[in-house]
C-alpha cells in the first residue's frame, strides 16, 4: 500500500520513515475486507476534508494567511474552510511562539477541538523555542503540553513548505484506522493520563 | 536645549544635568512629580515616549523620555531608588495619561511600585510570577517558573499604593469591574483579536461599557535575551517583533548602534535601507487593508491586497531571501548587495500600484456599508492622541503631525520630498484612509529613489568583536505603525547592559479602552483593527 | 411544454393497482421523503462546492480541485468527515434544548422544500396557502437558533442568538410585505396558481416598477433572514468567533452548516416563484418560436437553475460587501425597508386596480 497525494509522485514521499513504518505495520496485522473498505472511505474523507483552527500567535499566522490567499490557495485541496470555534475544527496549526501565559488556553483550545483531531507544530517556536528558546517566558516546543503529529521547520516556513506538511498530516490519516484500534488514539489517552490538568477529568 | 536647562535649573535646584545624546535631568523620586507637571505645562512637553526601566545594581530606577510636541524638543528624565528590596518611586500617571501603562510594564520587568498610579498589577507576566525577570539579579531557573498548564490565576482586584500625607506609603485594592457587570471575554484565541491579545469587556447588551486589557500572551523576553547576546545578534529579533516593519525597526537598531560606535555608513546603503523601508511601508499597510476588511466581513479584499503584498515579497525575496524574516539591515549598511532585478521589479510595482489602490476605493472606501461603519466611530481627539502617546498613521489621522520621518530626519529622509499624512477626523474612516495615503506617498519616495541609487559599497567595514563605548543612546524611527523607540545602554562590553525596546503599538492596545466606551461590540473590532496593533510587538 | 404529472400520476396507477389505498399512500410518502432526503442532502452539498467556487473566482484563487475531477467531491469528503466527527458532550447545558436545536433548524428548511414547485407536476404539496405556509415554516429556523445559542451556555452564543432573534423577527416582516405585493398581484396563495399565472410573461416583468422594488426588498430581507453577509451577525466570525454554533461539532454543527445552504435555496426559489416564474421557462408574448424553444428545456431545471442563479446574487452579496452592525441593520429594516415596503404595497394595489401591468 503506497501512500501518496493525488498527482504526486510516490519518490516525493518516500523520505518520511515514520508513514513507511505506519504503513508496513498496518500490512503486516491485515485487515478485513469490509472493515478495510470502510476505513478508507472514511480516510478518504478526513484526509481530504481538513479544516483548520484560526489560530496564530506570529510571524508564522501571517504566511498561514498568505497560505489562504490567491497565490498559494489552500483552497485547492479543501483547506480554507479556517473555523474559528475548535469544536468545529480538525487540525491546529500551532503558527508561533508558545509562553508560558499561553500554555493554559492553548491546552484547552485542544481540549475543546473535537475528535479526531491533529496538531501541525508551523515553525521553529512551536517546535523549540526557536531564537526565543533561552528566554524566562518561551515554552521550549509544543511537544510537552499536545502531542504533535507534523512539524515544519522554518521561521517562519515558507507556504509551500507549510502545504507540503499538511499534505503530510493528510498521508498520515489516510494510515489510520477508524474501525479497530486507532492508531493515535492509544498514545493520546496515554497522553492526557500523563499531563493532568486539575479538576479535568479527560 | 540650553533654555530647558536653565528653567528647570531655577526652579528645581536638586536636578542634575548631563549632556548625552540627549539632554539627561536627574532628579530625586521626592521631585519628580512637581517637575513632571513643570515639564508638561510650563515646557510643553506633552509627549512620554517611554518609560525606560533600569537596574543599575546599585540603584533601580526609571529614565522618561519626553518629547515636546509644540517645540519639538526633547528631554531624558532620570529618577532613581537605592532600595533593591521594595523600591518605590512616584507615580506620573496623572501627568500623561500613558504612564499608566508604562509604569506597570516598569513594575512587571523591575518590580518598582509607582505610588499613586491606579493599576499596579502586573502587566506581561503572570501574577503569580516569581521575580521581576529584567532585573540583574533574576533567576531564570525554569523550576522556579515552570510551565504549567493549569489555567492562569485571575483577579478581579488591582493594587493601588497611595501615599499618607505622613508620607507612608499605603496598599488598596481597586475593583475592576463593578459587581453585576455582565463581562465577556475576548481572546486569547479570538479572530478580532489580531494575534493573542486579551480584553475582558463589560458589556450591557451590545454596548460596552469597559475594557480591561491583558497582555503578556505572547511575550517572548526580547530585551532580556538581547542582554546576552552581542550587538550584531541581537539585530534578529527586530524581524519578529513587528514583522511587517521589520526592516524599519532593524533600521532603528542598527543606527542606534552605528550611532553609538561611530560608524559612517555609504550612501548605497542608506538609499538601500530607506527603499526597503518604504517598500516594508507598502506591504505592511496592503495588509492592513485587507485583514481590516475582512474583520468587517469584507473578505475578498484581503485576497486583492496580498497581491501587492506578494509582489513586493517577491522583490525582497531576491534580495534578502526570506518572505518574512528578512535580517536585512546590519551594522555598517546592508547584509547583501540589491538583487539585478531590483529596479526593475519595483518600477513594475510603482505602475501597478495606483490602479490597485484605487481598486480598494472602489470596492471599499466608497462602499455605503463601510462609511457607515467607520465614520464617527472611535473617535481619538489630538489631545488624547499625544496624551496617551498614539503614533503613527493612527496619531496622524487625528490630526497630530507625529512622523519622525519628518520630525527627526535620519538617514536621507531630509532629501526626500514627500507628504506627511495628517487627517483632522480622528475616526476609524481617518485612520483606514490614513494607511491609505501613506501607501501613494511610499510610492513617491520610491519612485525618487528608484533611479537613483548611487554605486559604492553597501557594507563598512566593522570590527569582528564590536564593542560600544560607555554611555546610553536612545533613538526614534518611524515604524509603519508608529514610533519605534530604542534605548540602548552599553558597559563597554561587546553584549548590551540594557536594550529597551518602545513598541508603538503598545499605546495602541491601551488605548482602545478609552475609545471603545460606549460603542458596540462590533466597533470594537471596527476601532480595534483601525489601531492595527501587531501583538508580538506590544508584548515583544 | 413536458407536464411531468404524467409519470407521477402513472407511478400512483401502478401502485394502485396491486396495492389498497392505504398502502400506496405510505409508499408514496415514503418514496418522497427519500427523495427529499436526497435531493436535499445533494443540494446542499452542491451549494458548499458552489460557493466554494464562487468566492473563488471572486478572489482570484481557484478554489477546491484537488478532490475528484474539478474539486466535485470536496463537499462529499467533508460529509464523511463531519458525520463521524466527535460530538463533544458540554457540561453545565441544557442538553435536551442543546440536542434538539439543530434538529429544528433543519427541519424548517426540509418543510419548505414541500411547497417548492420543483417542475410541472413535480410539487410534493399544493394548497391553497402554498406561500404562507413557506413562510411560516422558514420562520420556525429562529427558535431553533434561539434554542442553539442559549442552551450552550455560553456569552458569545448567547449574543449571536439574541441577534439573530431581533434579525429575524424584523426582517420577517419585510419577507412578508413584499410576499404579499407579490400574492396581490398573482391573485392566489397557492404555489401552482402564482406560477400558472405567469405563463405569459413573469411578474418581474409583467409587474414592472412595484414587482421590481418587492424583489430588490425581498432580496435584501432574504439574505438577512438566512443568515447571510453582509448581515451574518448571529454568527459574525470576526466578532462572535462562530456564534450560535460556537459549541456545537460533527454532525450537529453540520445541520447547521447544511441548513445554512439550504434556506439560501429556499429563498432563491421562492423568488424565482414569485418573481421568475417558478417553473416556467421564459416566455416573450409573441414570439411563439421562441417560446416553444424555451418550453424545450424541462422545468425542473428551469427551476433550478432559477434559484442558483439567484443564490449566485446572494452569494455575490456575502464576498463583496462588509458587516452591518446590529443597529444599522435594524435601522435599515424599521426606517427604510418597512416604509418602502408599505408604500410599494400600495403601488402595487394601484397597479393592479388600474390594470396598468403589462
Amino acid at each position: 500500500m503506497e501512500i501518496t497525494t493525488k498527482s504526486m509522485p510516490y519518490e516525493a514521499w518516500k523520505d518520511n520513515e515514520y508513514i513507511e513504518s505506519l504503513v508496513k505495520q498496518l500490512n503486516e496485522s491485515g485487515t478485513n475486507v469490509i472493515v478495510g473498505s470502510f476505513d478508507k472511505l472514511i480516510n478518504w474523507g478526513r484526509s481530504n476534508s481538513l479544516w483548520p483552527l484560526t489560530f496564530a500567535t506570529s510571524c508564522c499566522g501571517i504566511e498561514f494567511v498568505s497560505l489562504g490567499a490567491a497565490r498559494f490557495d489552500m483552497a485547492r485541496f479543501g483547506w480554507e474552510v479556517a473555523r474559528s470555534s475548535p469544536r468545529q475544527a480538525d487540525f491546529m496549526m500551532v503558527a508561533g511562539t508558545i509562553v508560558h501565559r499561553m500554555v493554559p488556553a492553548f491546552r484547552r483550545l485542544y481540549d475543546q477541538l473535537a475528535e479526531p483531531k491533529y496538531v501541525i507544530a508551523c515553525g521553529s517556536c512551536a517546535i523549540s523555542g526557536g531564537p526565543f528558546r533561552n528566554s524566562y517566558h518561551v515554552a521550549r516546543g509544543i511537544e510537552d503540553i499536545v502531542p504533535v503529529d507534523v512539524f515544519i521547520p522554518g521561521c517562519p516556513p515558507r507556504p509551500e513548505a507549510m502545504i507540503y506538511g499538511i499534505m503530510q498530516l493528510s498521508r498520515k490519516i489516510k494510515v489510520e484506522k477508524f474501525f479497530g484500534g486507532v492508531n493515535r488514539k492509544e498514545s493520546q489517552e496515554e497522553f492526557l493520563k500523563n499531563h493532568p490538568i486539575e479538576g479535568v477529568n479527560d | 536645549m540650553a533654555e530647558i536647562q536653565q528653567q528647570i535649573a531655577k526652579l528645581f535646584p536638586e536636578a542634575a544635568f548631563e549632556q548625552g545624546d540627549k539632554l539627561q535631568i536627574t532628579i530625586p523620586d521626592a521631585q519628580w512629580h512637581k517637575m513632571a507637571l513643570t515639564l508638561r505645562d510650563v515646557l510643553k512637553m506633552d509627549y512620554l515616549v517611554t518609560i525606560v526601566g533600569m537596574d543599575w545594581q546599585t540603584s533601580m530606577g526609571a529614565i522618561y523620555y519626553l518629547m515636546s510636541t509644540a517645540t519639538n524638543e526633547e528631554v531624558a528624565v532620570r529618577v532613581q531608588t537605592t532600595d533593591r528590596e521594595k523600591p518605590m518611586l512616584h507615580s506620573v500617571s496623572d501627568v500623561w495619561t500613558i504612564a499608566e501603562i508604562y509604569e506597570r510594564e516598569v513594575y512587571d520587568f523591575f518590580g518598582i511600585i509607582f505610588i499613586g498610579n491606579q493599576d499596579m498589577r502586573r502587566l506581561f507576566l503572570n501574577i503569580d510570577w516569581k521575580g521581576f525577570p529584567l532585573r540583574k539579579d533574576y533567576d531564570a531557573d525554569p523550576e522556579i517558573n515552570p510551565v504549567s498548564i493549569e489555567n492562569e490565576r485571575q483577579t478581579d482586584f488591582t493594587d493601588v499604593y497611595t501615599e499618607g500625607a505622613d508620607g507612608k506609603v499605603v496598599k488598596g485594592q481597586r475593583r475592576i469591574f463593578q459587581e453585576d457587570d455582565f463581562v465577556v471575554n475576548i481572546g486569547p484565541q479570538h479572530p478580532a483579536t489580531h494575534g493573542v491579545l486579551r480584553f475582558r469587556t463589560a458589556i450591557d447588551g451590545e454596548t460596552i461599557k469597559k475594557i480591561d486589557i491583558y497582555l503578556g500572551y505572547i511575550h517572548r523576553g526580547v530585551e532580556k535575551l538581547c542582554e546576552n547576546l552581542t550587538y550584531p545578534q541581537t539585530l534578529h529579533f527586530m524581524d519578529r517583533l513587528d514583522y511587517f516593519s521589520a526592516h524599519n525597526y532593524h533600521h532603528g537598531l542598527c543606527m542606534t548602534i552605528e550611532k553609538a560606535a561611530g560608524i559612517e555608513i555609504s550612501r548605497r546603503a542608506q538609499v538601500i535601507r530607506v527603499m526597503m523601508d518604504e517598500l516594508s511601508r507598502i506591504a505592511s499597510h496592503c495588509l492592513f487593508i485587507g485583514t481590516y476588511c475582512m474583520d468587517l466581513g469584507a473578505t475578498t479584499m484581503l485576497f486583492y491586497t496580498l497581491r501587492v503584498r506578494e509582489q513586493i515579497l517577491d522583490i525582497m525575496e531576491k534580495t534578502c531571501g526570506a518572505r518574512m524574516t528578512f535580517n536585512y539591515d546590519c551594522i555598517g549598511g546592508v547584509m547583501q548587495d540589491l538583487h539585478p532585478d531590483f529596479v526593475k521589479d519595483v518600477k513594475a510595482l510603482l505602475e501597478v500600484l495606483p490602479a490597485n489602490i484605487k481598486e480598494y476605493n472602489k470596492i471599499f472606501t466608497g462602499n455605503v456599508i463601510a462609511r457607515k461603519r467607520l465614520e464617527g466611530v472611535g473617535v481619538l481627539s489630538r489631545e488624547d492622541a499625544i496624551d496617551r502617546g498614539v503614533t503613527g498613521p493612527s496619531g496622524r489621522a487625528s490630526g497630530w503631525a507625529c512622523d519622525m520621518r519628518k520630525l527627526r530626519p535620519y538617514s536621507i529622509y531630509s532629501e526626500l520630498d514627500f507628504d506627511e499624512i495628517v487627517l483632522t477626523e480622528g475616526d476609524s474612516m481617518a485612520r483606514f484612509k490614513a494607511r491609505m495615503l501613506e501607501m501613494e506617498q511610499s510610492a513617491r519616495i520610491l519612485a525618487q529613489l528608484v533611479d537613483n541609487i548611487p554605486d559604492g559599497e553597501y557594507l563598512v567595514k566593522v570590527p569582528k568583536v564590536l564593542k560600544l563605548p560607555v554611555g546610553n543612546w536612545f533613538t526614534m524611527v518611524e515604524g509603519c505603525r508608529g514610533v519605534f523607540g530604542i534605548y540602548l545602554e552599553s558597559d563597554g562590553s561587546t553584549k548590551p547592559y540594557r536594550l529597551k525596546i518602545a513598541p508603538p503599538c503598545l499605546p495602541l492596545a491601551a488605548v482602545v479602552d478609552h475609545i471603545t466606551e460606549g460603542t458596540k461590540i462590533a466597533d470594537l473590532i471596527t476601532i480595534g483593527g483601525s489601531l492595527d496593533y501587531i501583538v508580538p510587538d506590544i508584548d515583544r | 411544454m413536458q407536464d411531468l404529472s404524467g409519470i407521477t400520476n402513472w407511478i400512483h396507477q401502478t401502485l394502485l393497482s396491486f396495492m389498497p389505498q392505504w398502502l400506496t399512500t405510505t409508499v408514496e410518502c415514503v418514496l418522497i421523503g427519500v427523495g427529499l432526503l436526497l435531493v436535499y442532502s445533494l443540494l446542499a452539498l452542491f451549494y458548499i462546492y458552489f460557493e466554494r467556487k464562487i468566492c473563488a473566482a471572486f478572489q482570484c484563487r481557484l478554489g477546491p480541485n484537488r478532490v475528484g475531477p474539478f474539486g466535485l467531491l470536496q463537499s462529499f469528503a467533508d460529509m464523511f468527515k463531519i458525520l463521524i466527527k466527535e460530538l463533544i458532550h458540554l457540561n453545565h447545558i441544557d442538553k435536551f434544548l442543546f440536542a434538539l436545536a439543530p434538529y429544528l433548524v433543519i427541519i424548517a428548511s426540509m418543510i419548505g422544500f414541500a411547497v417548492l414547485p420543483w417542475g410541472n407536476g413535480l410539487q410534493i404539496i399544493d394548497f391553497n396557502i402554498g406561500i404562507f405556509f413557506l413562510v411560516a415554516c422558514s420562520s420556525i429556523g429562529v427558535l431553533g437558533i434561539l434554542l442553539a445559542g442559549w442552551s450552550s451556555n455560553n456569552k458569545y452564543t448567547l449574543i449571536g442568538a439574541l441577534r439573530s432573534g431581533a434579525q429575524m423577527v424584523s426582517y420577517e416582516l419585510s419577507i412578508g410585505l413584499s410576499v404579499v405585493t407579490m400574492v396581490c398581484f398573482a391573485g392566489s396563495m397557492s404555489v401552482g396558481d402564482i406560477v400558472a399565472g405567469q405563463d405569459r410573461l413573469w411578474f418581474i416583468f409583467s409587474g414592472h416598477i412595484p414587482a421590481i422594488i418587492a424583489f430588490l426588498i425581498y432580496i435584501i430581507a432574504g439574505t438577512a433572514e438566512t443568515n447571510r453577509g453582509p448581515f451574518d451577525l448571529p454568527e459574525a466570525e470576526s466578532e462572535l468567533t462562530a456564534g450560535y454554533h460556537t459549541e456545537y461539532s460533527g454532525i450537529h454543527f453540520g445541520f447547521f452548516y447544511l441548513a445554512e445552504y439550504l434556506n439560501l435555496f429556499i429563498v432563491s426559489g421562492v423568488a424565482a416563484l414569485l418573481f421568475f416564474g417558478g417553473w416556467m421557462p421564459l416566455h416573450i408574448p409573441g414570439w411563439d418560436s421562441f417560446n416553444a424553444v424555451m418550453d424545450y428545456i424541462p422545468s425542473f431545471v428551469w427551476f433550478i437553475g432559477k434559484a442558483i442563479a439567484i443564490s449566485a446574487i446572494i452569494i455575490w452579496f456575502k464576498w463583496t460587501f462588509p458587516r452591518l452592525r446590529i443597529d444599522q441593520l435594524l435601522a435599515l429594516e424599521w426606517k427604510y425597508l418597512l416604509p418602502i415596503n408599505l408604500f410599494n404595497l400600495v403601488l402595487m394595489v394601484l397597479v393592479i386596480t388600474f390594470g396598468w401591468y403589462l
